[in-house]
């Protein structure tokens, strides 16, 4: 079975002639289903590059990029948003919420665009948040709710979709040490009880230990890449 | 998805109540003085065609001076019972009522009222199309004799005897007292507003020899014979009173006979010529609302710059997101030509009642006005959308 994601000499390019910046730099890269994905760097490494390029929201320069063995480099706009509409869901840094929009409402943003009936949307949504232990809180804008529990909706939203990877972007990263776990033990439990694979952007090692897979991005190239037996459970 | 869209787009309008009601008074202002300026012409219209048919079919106007129309002769001399006569001799006439006017306060107990004194004869009820609603009309003895005799108009009846039957009492006008003996039926108002009901009808010789102290006649309201084409009579009239007046060939008619039906025409392409003017006039405040729309709409795309790249994210085709801008932009314009047809047709209730012309709101242009505002929405509603819709999601991601 062909893997999940699948990198075949991936480059990324901005500019050209001098001023060329290679944020990624012919990546070989496999990712398969159920797994559980870490990706460390420093900044300008190209982590985020490859996110977006995993997220089909960037496409590469050079190179191909299968999605479960289909070649979606030279796809259009509006079949990438496809792709991200029935496969892709992401969690942010920065949670990115509607303001002034109810917790319900956001988790039924990507069911919208899936063209769900208005009942069916609901109930997702109900069980979505019922799933991040948000029960009870459907009715609440963002700016009611505590970071952790707007990222909690964040990951809602990205399950409602039925999605079967998750691409979370430093998901911890507007977060104190103690939500920080909490998040990433509820993206460990999806991860593990119902077999999403998550690919996640992150700074900080007690973080990508709950990963199983730890690869780490310098200069645009893929340095090391070693199992990371989720230590933290 | 489109119902989607709309849901969005009122909640939006709603969320920013103030700013969507300025984004959209252009086109509030545009659509209001589009259907005032129709409305009003159309009932000015109406107007006309009601105080023609009130003159009655088949009715010219003898006046004296030079072609035109309008109250008020323009020189030439007067005319007299005896052209008066004449003309009722003609073949192609039927009835004629002369006329003479002088402006007079009538007096009746405490009250008193300043009008219009109609001299004229017992044909001038039926020729002029009114009807009388109490009392009597003039009999031939008192034409004849000129007794002092008068019927109200409702107006008049109104300021003198309030709600009371005034047939049988008497009211004063200079030195005469006068019986009135009928009620004239209400017509309502003229075109531009003058009010027919407010006269008093006299005999004729009554007022020319105790009010206005000569023997003129100031025009002849004429109803022809019928079955006599309009142009037929006019020529027949005009022929007497060439003949009558001892007007040369050389000279030009020191008189009028003006066919009322030939004036209503006139004054309703005016009319039309007037209110397309002006409704072209405010259909540029409706072009100038659109770019006020398409304005904001751009304000509002870079404000909600990030919303657009959450939406695109979770899977939003550029599609759906120019659908969802283009939908709002629509549902203002939408509500400003709503908003402009409620306030476009109060401004033309008020100005009916001011101009005391009929309030004629036409369902046809009330649609295509709401159409076209709904347009407005689309065609400049477009470009902010398509903006929307080819944002990187990267970058909108990324946008504070």
């Amino acid at each position: 079975m062909a893997p999940l994601i699948e990198f075949r000499a991936v480059s990324r390019h901005y500019g050209t002639g001098e001023a060329e910046v290679r944020a990624l730099d012919g990546v070989d890269l496999k990712i398969d289903r159920g797994e559980f994905v870490a990706i460390m760097g420093p900044s300008g490494s190209g982590k985020s590059t490859a996110m977006n390029i995993i997220g089909c929201l960037d496409r590469p320069s050079r190179g191909q990029y299968l999605f479960d063995g289909t070649p979606v480099e030279h796809l259009s706009p509006d079949a990438l948003a496809l792709l991200r509409r029935h496969y892709l869901g992401f969690v942010f840094q920065g949670f990115n919420l509607l303001a002034r929009t109810s917790a319900q409402e956001n988790v039924e943003l990507p069911l919208i665009y899936k063209g769900l009936a208005a009942q069916e949307r609901d109930a997702r949504a109900r069980a979505a948040l019922a799933k991040v232990g948000l029960e009870g809180r459907e009715r609440h804008d963002p700016s009611q709710l505590s970071g952790g529990q707007q990222q909690r909706v964040a990951i809602a939203r990205a399950l409602a979709g039925d999605p079967m990877v998750i691409l979370a972007d430093e998901p911890t990263g507007n977060l104190d040490s103690h939500r920080s776990h909490e998040i990433m033990q509820l993206l460990q439990g999806l991860n593990r009880d119902e077999g999403i694979t998550i690919v996640m952007v992150t700074h900080e090692a007690d973080i990508a230990a709950y990963a199983r897979r730890l690869i780490v991005f310098t200069d645009g190239k893929i340095t090391s890449d070693t199992p990371a037996e989720g230590q933290a459970a | 998805m489109i119902w989607e869209a709309f849901r969005l787009a009122t909640r939006s309008i709603i969320r920013n109540k103030l700013r969507s009601f300025l984004t959209v008074l252009g086109v509030v202002i545009g659509v209001a003085s589009v259907i005032a300026m129709v409305t009003v012409g159309q009932g000015s219209s109406a107007q006309v065609s009601a105080s023609v048919e009130s003159l009655g079919s088949d009715v010219v106007v003898l006046r004296p001076g030079r072609r035109g129309f309008g109250p008020g002769s323009r020189g030439g001399r007067p005319f007299s019972l005896r052209d008066t006569e004449a003309v009722a001799l003609l073949p192609e006439v039927g009835l004629v009522a002369p006329v003479a006017t002088s402006s007079q306060t009538v007096i009746a107990g405490n009250a008193n009222a300043q009008t219009q004194i109609t001299g004229t004869n017992a044909a001038w009820v039926e020729v002029s199309n009114w009807t009388i609603a109490l009392g009597r009309n003039f009999n031939q003895g008192e034409d004849r004799a000129g007794l002092a005799v008068c019927i109200l108009g409702q107006t008049v009846r109104r300021a003198l005897f309030g709600g009371e039957d005034p047939v049988g009492q008497t009211v004063r006008i200079k030195s005469i007292a006068c019986e009135v003996i009928g009620v004239l039926a209400p017509k309502g108002a003229a075109s531009f507003g003058q009010d027919q009901d407010d006269l008093v009808v006299m005999p004729i010789r009554l007022v020319q020899r105790r009010l206005a102290g000569d023997q003129d006649v100031n025009s002849m309201q004429i109803a022809l014979a019928s079955g006599v084409a309009v142009a037929d009579g006019v020529a027949a009239i005009e022929v007497l009173m060439r003949e009558r007046r001892r007007i040369t060939i050389d000279k030009d008619d020191d008189f009028s006979v003006t066919d009322m039906k030939e004036v209503a025409t006139m004054l309703n392409s005016v009319n039309s010529v007037l209110s397309g003017l002006l409704s072209s006039v405010a259909a540029v405040s409706l072009l100038v609302g659109g770019i006020g729309i398409m304005n904001i709409m751009l304000v509002s795309v870079t404000e909600r710059t990030r919303e657009i790249g959450i939406r695109l994210a979770v899977g939003a085709s550029a599609g759906q997101v120019l659908l969802q801008f283009l939908v709002e932009a629509v549902v203002l314009s939408a509500l400003g030509g709503a908003l402009g047809i409620v306030a476009g047709l109060g401004m033309a209730w008020v100005a009916s009642g001011f101009m005391a012309i009929p309030f004629a709101p036409d369902p046809l242009i009330v649609a295509l006005a709401f159409g076209f505002s709904a347009v407005v929405g689309v065609v400049f509603g477009y470009f902010p959308a398509r903006r929307a819709a080819r944002l990187d999601p990267i970058e909108a991601l990324r946008h504070q």
